[in-house]
């Protein structure tokens, strides 16, 4: 394959259950950056604590597998202090907008040139599937044996409203769009948020009674619509794919070598 | 575009954890699970070299091999 | 020598020392009394071309710090009690995955918001054990602004040295102190630079295999060696492994490269302990104090002595058991509720001739609370 060399094949099989999303992410991610021709070198992953974050360990970038919910911030000093390196965040649900919510608001307000990838499985995993701020009402977890009665995140509207200027959204059914959109957030200058609905059949599926990885994968395709379409306009419940924003704003590590120039000319 | 000749499926048997994705995802049927659970190109003159397998499998074991093969594929 | 001699505030000589050091990226919160290290970076780094970075807290203003010294730049930030509370997670990785940084905590009372514009030095078991499971730490203070200066510089160097967090224990009161200070020529304190690996590329290169001298060449992220950099216990490579024949090597690693270099990480300054009968041992702001009351006291033709202790952590044992081998009793300065007095103990011969001189309501310790303390001990009554 030709993603063979962006990989630490030594390290396969990997740790994920079988029919684990977080797989066919990693699978496409890397056809991301192979179509993108990225130089190795220049890449640095950088991942938080949880199933997700195991991923920064089978790719051959330079990679970071720092604490629960703070990759954002580690990747923020990588790349203020080397600008010239790409930076990939792959967070969780519960990595990305639990413990580490605050530091995604501010990633997304500061607008540094990060990639941030949101595998959205709507559980934590790795400790044996409690509920996330992603799970919403009503679903079954080993923390909500009666059902949860939170109401969940809408990540690309809380990425939107923080002013993160690439958003878009997808799932581990859509494998095109997953390497289009990563595609487009890498070559985005600013930051971008690309939030991909991920299945977890042994926590998720299994105790919502949601079928195998399969079964999942086909909901995410029911379940899911373009943007705008018309299907949405029919069925308001349908979750929308596609790209939220897409605009060029000041980047924070351009504006600060401006501010840098200013005050040495000044 | 004429289809393309596929020359076969390279499978990883020890990363494939039988999940079942390609075989429920193939659109011509081509993969099966086998007897230890690892996915196995039972139809393989069927195959019309879409990928839906290799780019769907989570464990990365799947690569499908086409003639003139450049992976310009997307 | 053409000394530049400056009338500025603790944390201002922290910043110029951290420049003169080499540092280049920064990265902090605002918290009182630590707020001006954070304002005069925010100043000077632009000038030479650095990076200031204002975070959302203290977590990230860690996290960042380490994020950049991986790609190779020299790195602090600076707190107070309560952030340094938030950063002791992230701590621990740096230890964990020794990352080179530097991380000022200019004490002030608590617990908790306790008493954000006083002084206090009730953060050395913190500096100490802050951090989860077992780990080894330097931690270093200074009394004034001169030695301010080359301790903010030696916790550079030892960052490097070692390839370790440093924790620098200010405290409000050198912090906000204005005394004049002599600001050193560029070489006239050695500078130790990031050791980088000479392993070429394509060749394999081990992060985490140390040299025979103990130390670990660094190669930067963005270079030319991809390696894995992980929180959890690691093979030589940086990648995570539950060997437990790798994992009792790595704590033994972690532990020993800091604590059999004690004496080289041991700073001190010693006054009168020659013939000393009464050894005050205080550091940071309440060494100030305590020499003032030695001195006064010399005049007199009493035998008292000072150790100022500048590194606190490795805590200098052997050093402390020999200083006072000959003291008739001894006297632990400091403004807590006893920390240094109970490493003071474990280290001397015996132990009931330890006392501590302490104050801890917000003011700064008085030659008149020592001498107070002395004269109990000498069963005069206050």
């Amino acid at each position: 394959m030709a993603i063979d060399k962006y990989m630490r094949e030594r390290f396969f099989p990997h740790i994920w259950c079988p029919g684990c999303g977080h797989g066919t992410i990693l699978n496409n991610m890397l056809r991301a950056v192979d179509e993108l021709q990225l130089n190795q070198n220049e890449m640095v992953m950088v991942s938080g604590i949880g199933c997700s974050s195991r991923i920064s360990g089978y790719v051959d970038f330079h990679s970071l597998h720092t604490l629960h919910g703070r990759a954002l911030a580690f990747a923020t000093g990588i790349k203020m202090s080397q600008p010239n390196l790409s930076v990939i965040c792959p967070m969780g649900d519960g990595d990305a907008l639990a413990i580490g919510g605050n530091h995604f608001i501010h990633a997304c307000r500061r607008n540094m040139d990060i990639t941030a990838i949101v595998m959205n499985n709507r559980i934590y995993g790795m400790t044996g599937g409690q509920y996330s701020p992603l799970s919403g009402s009503g679903i079954t977890a080993t923390t909500a044996p009666q059902k949860t009665i939170d109401r969940e995140f809408d990540i690309t509207s809380l990425s939107l409203a923080s002013g993160a200027t690439f958003v878009a959204r997808t799932t581990a059914y859509h494998y095109r769009e997953i390497t289009k959109y990563i595609k487009e957030a890498l070559q985005h200058p600013g930051f971008s948020v690309v939030e991909i609905l991920s299945q977890c059949p042994t926590h998720f599926g299994r105790r919502n009674k949601l079928g195998d990885a399969p079964e999942m994968l086909k909901l995410y395709k029911q379940n899911t619509t373009r943007i705008g379409s018309e299907a949405k306009q029919n069925n308001p419940e349908l979750i929308e794919r596609g790209i939220f924003r897409q605009e060029i704003a000041p980047e924070y590590c351009a504006e600060y070598a401006e501010l840098i120039n200013r005050v040495q000319q000044g | 575009m004429a289809k393309p000749k596929v020359q076969g499926h390279q499978i990883k048997r020890s990363w494939c954890k039988g999940c079942g994705i390609c075989v429920a995802f193939c659109p011509k049927e081509v993969l099966e699970l086998d007897q230890e659970q690892k996915a196995t190109p039972e139809r393989a003159s069927q195959c019309v070299g879409c990928r839906t397998c290799e780019r769907m499998c989570p464990d990365l074991a799947i690569a499908i091999e086409l003639e003139q093969d450049d992976d310009a594929t997307n | 020598m053409t000394q530049r001699t400056e009338f500025i505030q603790g944390n201002e000589v922290c910043v110029n020392a951290a420049l003169y050091a080499g540092l280049d990226f920064f990265a902090g919160y605002p918290i009182t009394p630590s707020s001006e290290i954070a304002e005069t970076m925010a100043k000077q780094l632009p000038r030479i071309g650095g990076k200031f970075l204002q975070m959302e807290d203290e977590i990230s203003s860690i996290c960042s710090i380490i994020g950049a010294s991986l790609t190779g730049h020299k790195v602090m930030t600076a707190t107070s009690g309560p952030g340094f509370s938030l950063m002791q997670e992230t701590l621990g990785f740096a230890v964990m995955a020794e990352i080179p940084c530097v991380i000022v905590d200019v004490q002030r009372g608590g617990p908790s918001t306790g008493l954000p514009t006083h002084g206090s030095q009730g953060d050395v078991y913190q500096a100490r054990w802050g951090t989860h499971g077992d780990h080894a730490i330097i931690a270093l203070t200074a009394s004034n602004h001169q030695d301010l200066f080359s301790m903010t510089v030696e916790a550079f160097n030892m960052a490097e040295t070692y390839r370790t967090p440093v924790i620098l224990l200010m405290d409000e009161i050198t912090g906000h102190t204005r005394e004049p200070v002599n600001l050193p020529e560029q070489g006239e304190i050695p500078i130790i630079g990031r050791l980088r690996t000479s392993v070429p590329e394509g060749v394999d290169y081990h992060p985490y295999l140390p040299r025979e001298d103990g130390r670990l060449p660094m190669s930067d992220f963005g270079g030319k060696h991809r390696y894995n950099v992980t929180g959890l216990y690691h093979d030589m490579w940086g990648f995570p492994t539950t060997d437990p024949n790798v994992i009792h090597g790595l704590i033994h690693h972690l532990m020993d490269k800091i604590e059999n270099h004690a004496h080289e990480i041991t700073r001190y300054r010693e006054y009168y302990l020659d013939d000393a009968h009464t050894v005050l041992i205080s550091y940071g702001c309440s060494a100030r104090t305590a020499l003032h009351v030695v001195n006064s006291r010399r005049r007199r033709g009493e035998k008292l002595g000072l150790l100022e202790l500048q590194s606190l952590w490795p805590f200098p044992a052997e050093l402390v058991r020999a200083k006072c081998a000959h003291a008739h009793y001894i006297l632990v300065v400091e403004m807590n509720m006893g920390q240094v007095v109970h490493e003071v103990k474990k280290a001397v011969h015996e132990p009931e001739r330890v006392y501590l001189a302490n104050r801890v309501d917000g003011e700064f310790i008085t030659p008149t609370d020592v001498r107070g303390i002395m004269r109990l001990i000498h069963g005069r009554g206050v």
